[in-house]
């Protein structure tokens, strides 16, 4: 696990020793080390480490909110999982999200940081632009957006009615809500994006530009032979980030759609969701932390991935 | 990103035509075709914004003309923002958020500062352990955790009170690594120095090392207090008591309790998205770089 993380946020480089370096008894051995670890050990136990394993013992119990007795029941809660119809489909929904939002979200965030990079004018008014939505709360993006999606009185409805285009349901029609749930997302969140391509193409060195320039390569050439293989890095990064971000949609759809129903007839919403209304909703604690298990799994195997993934990545290039 | 050098983009001067770094000067047609591209995509970034801004500045008859007019036939006014800010929710839940962000800031930072030291620059038994114990934290999503949280925080008594709020969003172990991963690269021979003098290990990190950290602590409080400020899943659970809400809850039920007021409920979003654009626009470069650095684990 610990090598996990470590591969998908380090850069390749000479390697540095990461534990060890300090000799032991050398003057820099410092003394007392335990307490500086131990506040953050507590936190850490407390809420992430004994919910995580409470979380696991609750998802084989029939747990609820009432009060009455805990009943254990094995496998039961996972059993029911597997042939729960809702449990499938609002894992589909977070898949069909994913693969929606990912790829403009970092393909429209690559257009922005090759836009800005260009040098054009207006740096900062720019950079303004693209990330500043980012930094709003998540119920101001919503606001914001149900308003501009409102039938009939909505700005981009009566946008699209006054250029003789037919009006959409942009959040009553079942077949829209997921679509305008990735519109708001790649609006709101693709300034995070843009910013680690814009600081990957800061940190590319400009000798390599003359160089090619002076071997006569015009920009679109050097754009596709040079910034974009320079980039393969940052775009491995952004992309398995983006997934990781993308499972978890829950915010935007829970307030979209005021109450949490998850879309007209339910039709975006995600598997967060389905583990709020099991657990907050219905009282099912028990269930819902099995879904949650479930649902971590996932995340697990897309994180293996991804370093089975780097891991065979660097070992091509070793070979070359 | 610590040692990257000043480039072009980030040092606020104006690129000058001779020292363009992508070699000779793009043609003129595709530098007309970047510049449409910039003015299209910021345009279509902005216009929400814009729209909800100008909705919240008109009186609440006109918000809803047909079709959309950008400039209220009786003008613009301040009525929005005057009602909103005048019935206490708003206020209440602004300094709730406020308490809850810097709360979570502060005491994230200097839990896991300390921790990164500890883990970077002493050595105690079991150390390689709880390492990788914290960096396998990094791969837990705080979502899966909200129902046993929950009902482990009814037993604490923390349901519907601040520290509820609060603790549960200190846990930060990317944050851990990166701070570090930073530590290791300080060189040691100034903790040597200083040992010599007789400096304890506390004051070491006190006067030696976060001094010298001051950059990569900085990107890791503005991380954290973006994500405080914003967090929604959580403070939604953990509080039902409306004077314990923090903004971004707090909003949701607004829009129920004013009804189609559009001008209000546009007032009131821009209201609570307001602080962090205002110190974005304040400190553009180091929020930026800190958003870059956090996001890329501290490169």
């Amino acid at each position: 696990m610990a090598t996990t993380t470590t591969t998908s946020t380090v850069s390749p480089g000479p390697a540095r020793p990461l534990d060890g370096r300090v000799p032991k008894n050398s003057l820099t051995t410092n003394r007392g080390g335990f307490w500086f670890v131990l506040p953050f050990l507590v936190v850490y136990a407390l809420f992430t480490i004994i919910p995580v394993l409470y979380g696991l013992g609750m998802s084989f119990f029939d747990v609820s909110l009432a009060g009455r007795p805990a009943q254990f029941v094995g496998l039961d809660n996972y059993a029911e999982l597997l042939g729960d119809s809702q449990v499938w489909r609002t894992l589909g929904h977070t898949l069909l999200f994913t693969v929606m939002s990912t790829v403009p979200l970092v393909l429209v965030a690559l257009g922005m940081a090759l836009l800005v990079q260009s040098g054009v004018r207006g740096q900062w008014l720019w950079r303004f632009s693209f990330f500043a939505p980012f930094l709003l709360p998540v119920a101001t993006v919503v606001l914001i957006w149900q308003w501009l999606f409102q039938n009939d009185l909505g700005f981009i409805n009566n946008t699209l009615a006054q250029w003789g285009l037919p009006t959409v349901g942009w959040l009553t029609d079942p077949n829209m809500a997921l679509l305008s749930t990735v519109i708001i997302t790649v609006w709101w969140t693709v300034g995070f994006n843009f910013l680690l391509y814009l600081s990957a193409l800061q940190a590319i060195p400009e000798s390599i530009y003359e160089a090619a320039a002076i071997d006569g390569a015009g920009p679109f050439r050097r754009l596709v032979s040079m910034t974009l293989p320079l980039l393969n890095r940052t775009t491995g990064l952004v992309i398995i980030l983006q997934v990781l971000a993308s499972l978890k949609v829950f915010d935007q759809i829970y307030i979209l759609w005021a109450g949490g129903t998850g879309g007209p007839e339910g039709a975006a919403a995600p598997i967060l969701q389905y583990v709020y209304d099991s657990g907050f909703v219905n009282y099912r604690l028990g269930y819902a932390s099995a879904i949650s298990y479930f649902f971590f799994l996932l995340i697990i195997a897309v994180s293996l991935g991804q370093l089975w993934l780097t891991n065979r990545r660097s070992a091509n290039r070793k070979g070359q | 990103m610590a040692t990257l050098a000043p480039s072009r983009a980030t040092s606020g001067r104006r690129p000058s035509r001779s020292s363009d770094p992508r070699g000779p000067k793009a043609p003129l047609g595709m530098r007309a075709l970047m510049v449409t591209g910039l003015v299209v995509v910021s345009l279509l970034w902005l216009a929400p914004l814009l729209w909800a801004l100008d909705t919240s500045l008109k009186p609440e008859a006109e918000t809803t003309a047909v079709p959309p007019q950008w400039i209220p036939e009786s003008g613009f006014t301040l009525d929005a923002y005057r009602s909103v800010l005048g019935s206490d929710d708003l206020i209440t839940w602004f300094v709730n958020s406020t308490v809850v962000a810097i709360a979570v800031t502060v005491l994230t930072v200097t839990v896991s500062a300390l921790a990164a030291y500890g883990f970077s620059r002493t050595s105690f038994r079991g150390k390689n352990f709880l390492l990788a114990l914290t960096v396998a934290g990094i791969m837990v999503p705080p979502q899966i955790l909200i129902v046993p949280l929950y009902k482990q925080l009814i037993v604490m008594g923390m349901v519907d009170t601040y520290w509820g709020i609060i603790l549960p969003q200190l846990v930060a172990p990317a944050m851990v690594f990166i701070l570090k991963k930073f530590f290791d690269g300080v060189p040691k021979e100034l903790e040597e120095a200083a040992r010599v003098d007789g400096a304890g290990t506390f004051r070491i990190f006190w006067q030696i090392i976060m001094p010298l950290s001051r950059s990569i602590i900085a990107a890791v409080a503005i991380f954290v207090f973006i994500g405080a400020w914003n967090n929604f899943l959580w403070p939604l659970i953990v509080t039902s008591d409306p004077n314990l809400m923090t903004l971004p809850v707090g909003l949701v039920t607004v829009q129920s309790t004013f009804g189609i007021r559009y001008a209000q409920v546009m007032a009131s979003a821009i209201l609570a998205g307001l602080p962090l654009i205002i110190v974005f626009m304040l400190f553009q470069r180091q929020i930026i770089k800190g958003v870059a650095t956090t996001g890329l684990g501290g490169q």
